[in-house]
């Protein structure tokens, strides 16, 4: 085999590897959306909330230190302790269970029923918010955040892989921690769907999606299952904010993976969890292979940025309902 | 009076019991067959609208009344069958060139924009009349001004016919329920349409405002002569207003005559009319 | 007392349809424009036209120009800060290449350049609707920053990768580069701002404008009543990007002077035009410069109370800022959709009512 379909062959399995985590995040747009029809912009930013307040946590760090020195005139900037990475990853669970509470109290309660645009945007100010109050909170300095993931590339893959190619091949660099997130997110993707098909609360979650009336009248609380889904997106937040923030250190960036999720769930459908997976995958591989095979060589690399935009648009323009959606019949 | 439908031929007219002259075939539909997926919404149906009279089309729910108003105005396209309007078959066409021919109509569940004002929503009828260019407008120079007011002249027209002066500039969303459909009225007459589509003008009305309603559809068609087909499940209302009637069921139709003729229709009356047999 | 409209009767359909139909509505609209134009150019400084009015102008046209996408025809855009580029990119390529031509020329004609771009990233809205849509400008966002990041002709091949304005004349004075004086860019960008609001304002009261306001409100119905949804929705992209693109050129030449694309041009742009319009109002022209004025003063407003008077550091003070934004954004969107505009009307109503309410 050659070198370069081997490297191709590497792009590949690296494409995956992010498909996966998009498909993570997309998840996290797809459970809030099916079950309140809100289209939550915020995700991104939730998983760097989520991560600033778990480095946070575990640095023992003082919440809004710097505001407060900077109205008292004080110095303080530390409680002194740390905390376990597991101790600190359940605290922050916690946090971001009141942070569901208080988004559905104090802003979707009030738009229950207005229309998907209106709250598509309120999620934008939602996301304005949240970065606000995590710099506040935080700092907005970039952190390092190490819960004791793997870090590198794997020294053994390599090797093993080393003796496929020729002179030129020196064996698939695979980090480490992609890994470890690609097995994570799988575990996590296939948990929140046996969560969704085979408990109560994930058959009241579907009911609930369907149609809110038909919910209420069989006695599940709308408000119960909404704070619900909005804590399961923050976990997916904080999972996600983890592998991104443990690869790439805690920074505002971080709160862009929403948008790489985006393009995911225009081709998935925004309602179709199979359709979150497929897609992340498919935008993960395209986008790589893209800049590699044309990208990089012809076109001044960079394509990521925009290369799943296009193809999601191309491909909603063919078919507008997505991959898996059923087709839509208009009524008046 | 009224001959067997089947003996009439298409160019020929006749004369309804209250004296008024009914021309020849407007609207024209011929083996008509819709389906969503594996449903069938309308099997293999055929009627004619003539010219100048008041079309009834009742069944049950779901006997595909509202798909065929929607097949005539454009908005769904038959997978088999031909629509002619005036004499000439009708090739596929968008819905909005449906309106600009001179098709207006009415909607079950209003469909007002709820955003305008009622002089706004009565104006967006006119859109088939009016045909300044974007530059024109940007400018509000020569034409665009002209017509303008050309228009909302016919548009006071039609508020003074249907009585509402007072709501001229209200937002629609503010409305009741029966002023809606008022206005939808307007704005479906503000076309100056040669055929009129009412799906279902009088649902969800005291009788008081049937009544209104019905004057308001005679008067139309006796005032401006405009052919009015419409869909209705109050009996008595069709009974009154129509000249001939279409009775579907299940997507078929079961009957079609004039009002006496199909309430003495054995078929209808199984499917829908539901008086007892003796 | 003096704000009635009893006795004030309209005999003709074009008095009963003009733009301000109260008497002392169209005294504060005269008064306004005289003392833009005849009082501000006298005694403007310098810091008032960078930190207030030159963006508030260019910001009114962009919001303006969104707005009629989406608060008139209901279609959302996230790209506005791609299509700002392609005005300031445009309006770049021709002052280079046409240096003889007048400046004002150049930047209708960039608008206009603008126009067709965003009339071929509308497309899509005849098959794609709501926030699908709306994420599906975000593809022109990126697209559009990355070309011009990549593609070095259109920075001719600088090596910072930077635009810088040349000075360019108007009547013998500059309105562009780093000599120009405050009044001349303010002169310029008032001079497009009236272009654009009554543009904007005579194309809302006619068959266009209403083609537009039946897309947003029921699309479906619209079509079948006899709108072109094709023509009204890319009109409405055209009209729309038109003024976003002379916003991206009076932004880059009489305000900026020199852009880094990402830079001045990210999708942060697109949301905060996107604000604008909620704050100050969807479907409303009066709006448009109600949320510009509002969202470009308020960061004015927090640096002088936060790191004047209270001495905090200026990141906090922008920290601050991102959450009263997203904060005034959901309570706009909950209490008051319709924005700055709507309590405005609520007040004149309640003005010509007073002081017997019932």
């Amino acid at each position: 085999m050659s070198a370069d379909f081997l490297y191709g062959i590497e792009v590949l399995i690296n494409g995956l590897m992010a498909g996966v985590l998009y498909a993570l995040v997309a998840l996290g747009f797809v459970l809030i959306y099916k079950a309140s029809g809100i289209f939550n912009y915020a995700q991104g930013v939730m998983a760097l909330f989520g991560a600033l307040t778990l480095t946070g946590i575990m640095s023992g760090q003082v919440p809004f230190a710097h505001l407060i020195n900077a109205t008292f005139g004080t110095h303080i900037h530390n409680f002194g302790w740390n905390v376990p990475a597991l101790g600190a990853i359940a605290l922050t669970l916690v946090v971001m269970v009141c942070f569901a509470w208080m988004v559905q109290k104090f802003v979707f309660r009030h738009l229950v029923g207005q229309e998907p645009i209106i709250l598509f945007m309120a999620t934008i100010g939602l996301a304005y918010f949240l970065e606000g109050m995590g710099d506040l909170m935080w700092g907005s300095d970039i952190k390092k955040l190490d819960v004791g993931l793997p870090q590198g590339g794997s020294r053994w893959v390599e090797d093993i892989t080393a003796g496929l190619g020729g002179d030129d091949f020196y064996g698939f660099f695979i980090d480490k921690l992609d890994m470890v997130a690609t097995l994570v997110a799988a575990i996590l993707v296939i948990s929140l769907v046996m969560f969704s098909q085979y408990t109560k609360q994930g058959r009241a979650m579907r009911a609930v999606a369907d149609d809110h009336q038909a919910a209420l009248s069989v006695g599940i609380s709308l408000n119960y299952i909404w704070i619900l889904v909005w804590s399961l997106a923050g976990l997916v937040a904080l999972v996600a904010g983890i592998m991104w923030g443990a690869k790439s250190g805690v920074q505002f960036s971080l709160s862009l993976i929403a948008l790489k999720a985006l393009p995911v769930l225009m081709l998935g459908g925004f309602t179709s969890i199979p359709g979150a997976i497929v897609g992340g995958l498919i935008i993960g591989v395209g986008e790589k292979l893209f800049e590699y095979l044309i990208g990089a060589p012809f076109l001044g690399g960079a394509t990521e940025n925009w290369f799943a935009y296009v193809l999601a648009l191309i491909f909603l323009v063919f078919r507008p309902q997505g991959l898996f959606g059923e087709k839509i019949i208009e009524r008046v | 009076m009224m001959l067997e439908n089947q003996t009439l031929a298409p160019s020929d007219g006749y004369v309804t019991a209250d004296g008024r002259q009914i021309g020849g075939v407007m609207m024209d539909l011929r083996n008509i067959t819709l389906r969503f997926g594996g449903v069938e919404a309308i099997k293999d149906i055929s009627f004619d609208i003539r010219e100048g009279e008041i079309r009834a089309i009742i069944g049950p729910n779901g006997a595909g009344k509202s798909s065929m108003l929607n097949v005539i105005s454009g908005f769904y396209v038959p997978q088999e069958g031909e629509v002619w309007f005036n004499g000439a078959k009708r090739p596929p066409t968008k819905p909005y060139q449906v309106a600009r021919q001179g098709i207006a109509r009415t909607f079950q569940n209003i469909a007002l924009f709820e955003g305008m004002s009622v002089l706004d929503n009565v104006m967006t009828g006119r859109l088939r009349q009016m045909s300044s260019g974007l530059f024109s407008q940007a400018l509000w120079w020569g034409k665009a001004q002209t017509e303008e007011v050309e228009n909302r002249a016919a548009v006071e027209r039609i508020i003074d016919f249907l009585e509402i002066q007072s709501i001229r500039k209200t937002p629609v969303g503010r409305l009741p329920y029966g002023l809606k459909k008022r206005v939808e009225l307007a704005r479906a007459l503000a076309a100056e349409p040669h055929l009129l589509l009412l799906d279902e003008p009088m649902a969800g009305m005291n009788v008081e405002e049937k009544e209104d309603m019905s004057r308001f559809i005679l008067d139309v068609n006796d005032e401006f002569g405009t052919t009015i087909a419409l869909i209705e499940h109050d009996m008595g209302v069709v009974m009154d207003l129509s000249d001939r009637v279409v009775v579907m069921d299940y997507g078929r139709k079961i009957g079609d005559g004039t009002p006496e003729e199909v309430r003495n229709n054995e078929a209808v009356i199984d499917a829908y009319l539901g008086v007892s047999h003796d | 007392m003096f704000y009635r409209e009893a006795g004030d009767f309209k005999t003709s359909y074009v008095a009963d349809s003009q733009t301000f139909p109260l008497k002392l509505d169209k005294v504060g609209f005269w008064v306004t424009m005289m003392v833009a134009w005849g009082v501000i150019p006298f005694v403007i400084t310098d810091y008032w036209a960078s930190a207030l009015l030159v963006p508030f102008l260019i910001y009114a046209i962009a919001a303006i120009g969104l707005n009629i996408l989406t608060g008139y025809c209901g279609q959302v855009s996230l790209g506005t800060g791609g299509f700002m580029a392609v005005g300031a990119y445009a309006c770049y390529k021709l002052m280079t290449s046409f240096p003889d031509v007048n400046i004002l020329i150049h930047i209708l004609l960039s608008g206009g350049i603008t126009a067709a771009v965003g009339t071929a990233f509308g497309l899509p809205s005849l098959r794609i609707k709501g926030f699908y849509l709306a994420v599906a400008t975000l593809a022109a966002q990126f697209f559009l920053v990355w070309l011009f990041n990549k593609v070095s002709w259109f920075y001719n091949y600088s090596a910072s990768g930077q635009i810088n304005a040349p000075e360019r004349l108007v009547a013998g004075f500059a309105v562009t580069g780093p000599a120009s004086p405050a009044w001349a860019q303010y002169l310029v960008c008032l001079f497009f701002v009236t272009l654009c609001a009554l543009i904007a304002r005579n194309l809302t009261r006619g068959s266009v404008g209403r083609s537009w306001m039946a897309i947003r409100d029921m699309d479906i119905a619209a079509e079948i009543i006899g709108v072109n949804p094709l023509r009204a929705k890319l009109s409405a992209f055209a009209v729309s990007s038109f003024f976003v693109g002379i916003a991206g050129a009076l932004f880059f030449a009489v305000y900026l002077g020199a852009v880094e694309v990402g830079e001045a041009f990210g999708i942060q742009k697109s949301f905060l035009v996107l604000f604008m319009i909620i704050i100050g109002g969807l479907g409303s022209i009066f709006g448009s410069f109600a949320g510009a004025a509002f969202l470009v003063l308020l960061p004015v407003a927090l640096k002088i109370v936060g790191v004047d008077w209270l001495g905090w550091p200026t990141d906090l003070v922008a920290h601050f800022q991102l959450v009263i934004v997203g904060a005034l954004i959901m309570f706009f969107l909950i209490k008051e959709p319709h924005g700055l505009a709507h309590i405005w009307g609520l007040a004149k109503e309640k003005l010509r009512r007073w002081p017997f309410p019932y």
